[in-house]
């Protein structure tokens, strides 16, 4: 018990913002701030365990480990960091798989938990059989194999990709429970790399008129979608490898369409055409779905690039706190207009905030890592964060996004996440307190993926 | 000679010392090798099935409505349910009962979509989820006419074909808002 004061004393010193939170450099001090942090981080079992024989002289410390591997799988023992899907019934390929964000860290997602998004399924490529056409608006039509593809010059680019769709379930009345990732998942971040569109329309030539791409995938969708040339030609790219390996089937194999900082959907996987147009194709993809319905009856269309946004990742939803101590918080903020500039948490329901150490590099358009430590005292409290990227632009709480959006715009869903922390330490999702939203019977939003 | 130009002829001489001709060095920013090779039309007119509002790209072929019920109830009905409503597995297509600004708007062809011509260019690509493609383009024609006469947009008997669809005027064409346009005027 005195111990104790004396260390909330110590922390007392480098408290930021209200309700525990702590200097972000922490965790950096040298000198005798250590010793305070090794007295209050949560202890685990190993170090007083002297009787359990199996900890000091274990078993696979006898016997010859496993022998070499021609492709590494993770260790059994995480077998539950797996994507998440929800699929239709009649068409098991339409649907999605949520990234689960809340068990991970880091910034890259390894290529078997990137999220997906299939309209009809995966189809099985194989790249000899695979084309890109570019036609239309240009001087000279032109196909190209992927062997071609594999001979051109190529850039890496760091870039998340999010689903239009990503988080939508806080539109819903009631908040979500489903875990972080499985609710706001339906973004990854890889290195992709390939070969820039603006070395492909150079060749075969953009006419006068050019304004708009309209790019095919090879699904069993056939997916369609139109892309303004000035984004083309400024910095899209056809990946044709994703964290250094051929991108796997599910993200796009042999050749993606990387548009960086935009919606995912334009992100069109399985290319294998690109129309040079004066206009969009008005596909169903541009019209009946991926616009955003506003409380005035009219719909916001071409909605491309991705709001800044951030989430706690931990602690987070179905997460327990065990007992007063220092935890870290920490989570993910990203842009699709640039680089993240400043991550803000609160401890304490959004009355006070403190500024999160980012994890170097800082990339544009990519996942950045924020980090704050904090001194849970025990209490009920909500904890948030909130992302500003390099426009200054400041990701909204849900109030203010629903108030000017309304609750059926389905894609675009960037506000603030609360995560209620009760007194046993028992994390779970909240809404803010001026926004309960009483109903009964609401119809969910994000069961609706078709 | 300048600063600037002494600095350029240097940097020239370590390129070509470590094997970089620095004109390529140059052109690896803009210019790939050329080894996209050329595609006749026919092979481009069977590639290219994109459909746009003024009916570029519409294939040859018709259909009406009645003929689309026909093929509704065997292609379609099993996911869009009976007279488009929807079930839990396709979207409903038609007949909205509460409109856009509504506490649960139906978003549906007659509602919603601004042109008839993504119609026919979806059900062709996309439909029906369990055997994309397998529908004639008169079959993909007289689907469409069904679900706009659903729709209350044209009428049993109206055959559409590559110059009726596009000028078919849908009840939402101007409830949209380009985003992009209004940014693009703020850049």
């Amino acid at each position: 018990m005195k111990k104790d004061r004396k260390n909330d004393l110590s922390l007392k010193e480098h408290e930021v913002a209200g309700n525990g939170l702590l200097d972000r450099r922490l965790f950096l001090l040298r000198g005798i701030q250590l010793g305070v942090i090794a007295n209050i981080m949560p202890t685990n079992g190993f170090a007083k365990t002297t009787t359990d024989i199996d900890l000091i002289d274990p078993t696979w410390m006898h016997e010859p480990g496993e022998p070499f591997s021609i492709y590494g799988q993770p260790s059994a023992y995480e077998d539950d960091v797996v994507r998440f899907p929800v699929q239709n019934e009649i068409v098991p390929g339409n649907g999605v798989s949520w990234t689960p964000l809340h068990l991970m860290e880091g910034t890259i997602t390894p290529n078997g938990l990137h999220y997906e998004r299939h309209h009809n399924g995966v189809p099985k490529i194989n790249p000899k059989n695979h084309r890109l056409l570019i036609h239309g608006l240009v001087k000279k039509d032109l196909i190209f194999s992927i062997d071609d593809l594999l001979r051109y010059p190529m850039k890496s680019k760091i870039c998340f990709i999010e689903c239009g769709g990503n988080s939508n379930a806080g539109w819903n009345k009631q908040p979500s429970q489903s875990e972080a990732g499985y609710f706001n998942g339906l973004a990854s971040c890889s290195e992709w790399t390939g070969v820039p569109l603006s070395v492909l329309l150079a060749e075969v030539g953009l006419r006068k008129k050019s304004k708009w791409l309209v790019a095919e995938g090879a699904d069993a969708f056939a997916m369609q979608i139109s892309i303004p040339i000035e984004k083309a030609l400024d910095d899209a790219f056809l990946a044709l490898y994703q964290n250094g390996e051929r991108i796997r089937p599910e993200n796009g194999y042999p050749l993606r369409l990387i548009v960086p900082g935009w919606e995912g959907v334009l992100n069109v996987k399985w290319l294998r055409r690109l129309k040079v147009t004066n206009r969009p194709v008005m596909a169903r993809n541009e019209t009946s779905r991926y616009t955003e319905l506003q409380p005035s009856g009219k719909a916001r269309m071409f909605t491309f690039p991705i709001e800044a946004k951030s989430l706690i990742t931990s602690p987070s939803a179905h997460m327990i706190l065990k007992g007063p101590s220092l935890y870290q918080i920490t989570g993910l903020a990203w842009s699709g207009r640039g680089k993240i500039s400043k991550v803000e948490i609160s401890a304490d329901g959004g009355e006070t905030w403190a500024e999160a150490a980012l994890q170097e590099p800082i990339l544009d358009r990519s996942f950045t890592r924020f980090r704050l430590p904090w001194h849970w005292n025990g209490k009920p409290t909500v904890l948030k964060s909130r992302a500003i990227d390099e426009t200054g632009y400041v990701q909204p709480e849900r109030t203010e996004l629903v108030k000017k959006r309304g609750r059926h715009g389905f894609f675009h869903y960037n506000a603030i996440t609360n995560w209620h922390v009760d007194s046993d330490g028992f994390v779970s999702h909240v809404y803010d307190k001026n926004e309960n939203e009483t109903t009964d019977s609401d119809i969910n939003i994000d069961s609706d993926w078709d | 000679m300048t600063k600037m130009k002494m600095k350029r002829q240097t940097l020239i001489l370590i390129l070509i010392a470590i094997g970089i001709n620095p004109d390529n060095a140059k052109s690896f920013q803009g210019h790939g090798p050329n080894l996209g090779y050329a595609v006749s039309s026919e092979e481009i007119a069977a590639w290219d099935t994109s459909v746009f509002p003024d009916g570029e790209g519409l294939p040859k072929g018709e259909g009406s409505a009645q003929s689309g019920e026909v093929l509704y109830k065997s292609r379609c009905i099993m996911c869009h349910g009976k007279n488009g409503l929807g079930t839990a597995t396709g979207v409903q297509l038609a007949g909205a009962q509460l409109d856009l600004t509504s506490e649960y708007p139906e978003q549906t062809i007659g509602s919603y979509w601004p042109y008839a011509t993504t119609l026919f260019d979806v059900i062709r690509r996309s439909m029906p989820m369990t055997a994309p493609g397998s529908l004639s383009d008169d079959e993909v024609y007289a689907l469409t006419a069904y679900l706009l006469f659903l729709n209350n947009i044209i009428d049993e008997y109206e055959v559409m074909d590559a110059s009726k669809l596009p000028k078919v005027r849908m009840p939402n064409e101007g409830g949209f808002i380009n985003i992009y346009k209004i940014e693009e005027t703020l850049r």
